[in-house]
């Protein structure tokens, strides 16, 4: 740690700090904080606009994780009138991020390499940063895409509606031949205005906004927002509710990533492990359903504990589901790795290197396939986490291959974690009342949902109301990592590529 | 090669004989629609309704409840003093008219209505049927349980009906979510990409009203808003079981819950 370093408010994951405790800078100091921060490894988990006490100004939050030290650090900066020096060149993972507070606040970065909008909406402010006109529509994906020219280079347009069962999105890719030179991706047609909605919250549909912000995550984010309440609120949940969010949230990861994996194999034209783990799948979302009712976790996670305790006789059944899913889920993934056509489709395809997964800010299975060590239940715990520990392995190939490999070890270190659970789980009030949250705060929950990081930012106001609520998928950070793998792959791979992300549209359109 | 025949002997059959057989099992906490015991009601309480998200139940008569706006959530359930709130069980929530959905007193005891299409239709399409599903602003569950559909579990292919690669090959469209401004025209000229005659089908509470979203400017409010839709289901997400009874009860595979050859 650099000793000249300036000194940033030092935040726990879950617990809440008063808002006058996180130091404002300069916007130049500010941005050498994250540069700094950066180049030391920490991660941008969090950047973002909110209102400020100044008048005229924009206040910018940044959140940094640093994995290796287990801290969060958070400072602040106000920007004065309508535009702040970009970040983007010399620090690739907060491109999103400035192109959201443009889009959101009207606030120009200057010397951003390419700044468009993210969601396509009007912004916060009345003040927009690309100077469109107020009585015109602003059309989702409509605008400049980066082009490649030349002889036989051609240009492949997909979407926003798939072929498939899928959501939303603009996918061009710049070809030549079949080779990919490059693929630009325009989202924003999910965009259902969900932090606009949490101003002055929490309302009756927060936490039904938490549970559908990305649908196959319900457990992850009901869970994020909760400990943000709950933080807010003082409150301490059980034991017995931490253990079950637990079992909860890596039940979905266990049904996300089988069913990834069957969806790869059928990308690849092996029928059996589709077919197989796509019914594997379902029984593990029964499982969550043997919980609370709902495949999706709905209903389960709530602010203080749980929705939904669980009695012996329920621990047993699960326990007795647990098995028979693993052992039908051991026998068709094992066939993956024992095929050498499925081995030849995914060895070599779509690699991102450890590099350019560090510099891009690549979280979850796919920053772990590239050899990145981060898995917040071990480099931010909370809740049950912080008692049970969850080994986190990794590939170094960050190709389909690894991204795959790193799902199957995932499954078997869930599997073994929910059977530790169901062994000993600890009693407890399932719910305990949560009071009115504390105002003029700052609060910060992480979680590693099956994608990857998912961070919660609340900022209370006098009333104890939101201020500001940011949410940030790990979607959002894992985007421009499936379009870099797409580079100099051939287009027919892409597929395969996108499946071995499976990133969420939803998650990051908000 | 070997390995994958001892794999699928492992594996089993496991297509559900439904609906020639019972349905599949579901979860003893599974939720259809809430049921409110108004004898027990206080003069004037509004705790339900209050508590309501969406608000699905009406103020002035919590025993209307408009199943296109609910979450199936515990929301009411929880905040009833009396607990006069219950859930049923029965899945079978899917409808024809906006207006079924609307559960009133005298049709609380009315568990199923009609779904089927006219004669000419069912004649058309009943024995196959292609849609083409447009994602409009959801979260993605309505469409993961869709896809389920797919899984040889339930094997929606048995029944002719099948996800197609593109509205000019489709009779129908499945839409999901609220349909945020972002998807309308996209929405739309799928829409006018299927001959006719076509069909829309909106799964999920979203589609139906835009659930959550209801309000947001944002979204449109519903799959209504920018195509007619001709059959509703209902859910938050509906569970798998509920889209297929939809589905099977449209083209006559299913009548009022009785089997259908």
């Amino acid at each position: 740690m650099n000793d000249s370093r300036p000194e940033l408010a030092t935040l726990t994951n879950g617990l809440a700090v008063k808002r006058s405790e996180i130091p404002v800078f300069p916007v130049g100091g500010f941005g050498q904080i994250i540069l700094d921060g950066v180049a030391a490894r920490q991660r941008v988990s969090a950047l973002f606009g909110a209102t400020s006490p100044v008048p005229g100004a924009t206040r910018l939050y940044v959140v940094l994780a640093d994995d290796e030290q287990n801290q969060l650090f958070a400072a602040a900066t106000d920007v004065i009138g309508d535009e702040f020096p970009s970040l983007t060149p010399r620090c690739p993972q907060v491109h999103l991020f400035e192109r959201e507070i443009a889009e959101q606040f009207g606030l120009r970065p200057v010397g951003h390499p390419w700044l468009k909008p993210v969601r396509y909406r009007r912004s916060w402010t009345g003040r927009d940063a690309w100077n469109r006109p107020s009585g015109q529509p602003i059309l989702p994906a409509v605008g400049d895409f980066y082009r490649v020219e030349g002889e036989q280079v051609h240009e492949v347009a997909v979407g926003p509606v798939h072929a498939g069962v899928i959501e939303p999105g603009h996918f061009r890719f710049q070809c030549h031949g079949e080779q990919v030179f490059h693929l630009e991706i325009a989202l924003g047609f999910q965009h259902r205005g969900v932090e606009e909605a949490l101003l002055g919250g929490p309302n009756a549909r927060a936490i039904h906004f938490a549970e559908t912000l990305s649908g196959d995550a319900t457990v992850a984010h009901a869970t994020t927002y909760s400990q943000v309440i709950e933080a807010l609120a003082g409150c301490q949940t059980s034991a017995r509710a931490q253990a079950v969010r637990g079992i909860a949230l890596e039940l979905e990861r266990l049904a996300c990533h089988i069913g990834d994996l069957g969806a790869l194999a059928g990308d690849v034209g092996y029928l059996p492990t589709s077919s197989f783990c796509g019914r594997i799948r379902g029984d593990f979302l029964n499982m969550t359903a043997l919980l609370c009712g709902s495949r999706f976790g709905r209903g389960l996670v709530r602010p203080g504990g749980i929705g939904f305790d669980v009695d012996a006789d329920r621990v047993a059944e699960l326990g007795r589901r647990l098995d028979a899913g693993e052992k039908d889920a051991t026998v068709a993934i094992d066939l993956l790795w024992n095929t050498q056509s499925v081995m030849a489709r995914f060895e070599e395809v779509g690699p991102l290197s450890r590099n350019v997964a560090a510099e891009l800010g690549i979280v979850g299975p796919a920053a772990r396939a590239s050899g990145l060590e981060r898995d917040v239940r071990r480099d931010q715990p909370s809740g049950i986490f912080c008692f049970s520990h969850i080994p986190i392995s990794t590939c170094e190939t960050g190709d389909v291959f690894a991204r795959a490999y790193m799902r199957w070890l995932e499954i078997q270190q869930s599997i073994g974690f929910i059977r530790d659970q169901l062994k000993a789980l600890p009693s407890g009030a399932s719910r305990v009342p949560v009071k009115a949250l504390a105002p003029d705060s700052f609060a910060v929950a992480l979680n590693e949902g099956w994608r990857g990081e998912i961070c919660h930012v609340a900022l209370t106001d006098a009333q104890g109301r939101f201020a500001r609520y940011k949410v940030v998928d790990p979607s959002f950070h894992n985007w421009p990592g499936l379009a870099y793998a797409l580079r100099n792959q051939e287009i027919s791979d892409f597929p395969i590529c996108n499946k071995s992300f499976n990133l969420s549209y939803c998650g990051h359109d908000l | 090669m070997f390995k994958a025949i001892l794999a699928r002997l492992q594996q089993k059959h496991r297509t559900m004989k439904y609906p020639d057989g019972a349905p599949p099992p579901l979860s003893d906490r599974f939720r259809g629609r809430p049921l409110v015991d108004t004898s027990k009601c206080p003069q004037g309480c509004r705790a339900c309704s209050d508590a309501c998200p969406t608000g699905a139940l009406d103020p002035r008569d919590p025993a209307r409840l408009d199943l296109g706006k609910c979450l199936f959530c515990t929301d009411c359930a929880n905040a009833c003093p009396q607990q006069a709130i219950t859930h049923s069980r029965n899945y079978q929530l899917a409808a024809r008219d906006r207006k079924d959905l609307v559960v009133t007193r005298e049709r609380q005891a009315v568990e199923v209505v009609g779904a089927a299409l006219d004669a000419k239709l069912r004649r058309l399409l009943g024995r196959s049927l292609k849609l083409r599903q447009v994602s409009a602003g959801g979260c993605n569950a309505c469409e993961a349980d869709t896809n389920v559909l797919g899984t040889v579990g339930w094997d929606l292919g048995r029944f002719g009906i099948q996800f197609v690669a593109s509205p000019r090959h489709a009779d129908g469209i499945l839409v999901t979510g609220p349909v945020s401004q972002n998807m309308a025209l996209a929405l739309k000229k799928t829409y006018d990409a299927v001959s006719d005659p076509r069909i829309v089908i909106a799964v999920g509470t979203c589609a139906i009203s835009g659930g959550p979203y209801l309000g947001h400017p944002e979204v449109a409010g519903g799959a209504e808003a920018v195509v007619p839709v001709d059959l509703y289901v209902p859910g938050c997400p509906p569970n798998p079981l509920t889209i297929l009874d939809g589905l099977l009860r449209l083209i006559g595979r299913i009548e009022d819950g009785a089997r259908r050859g």
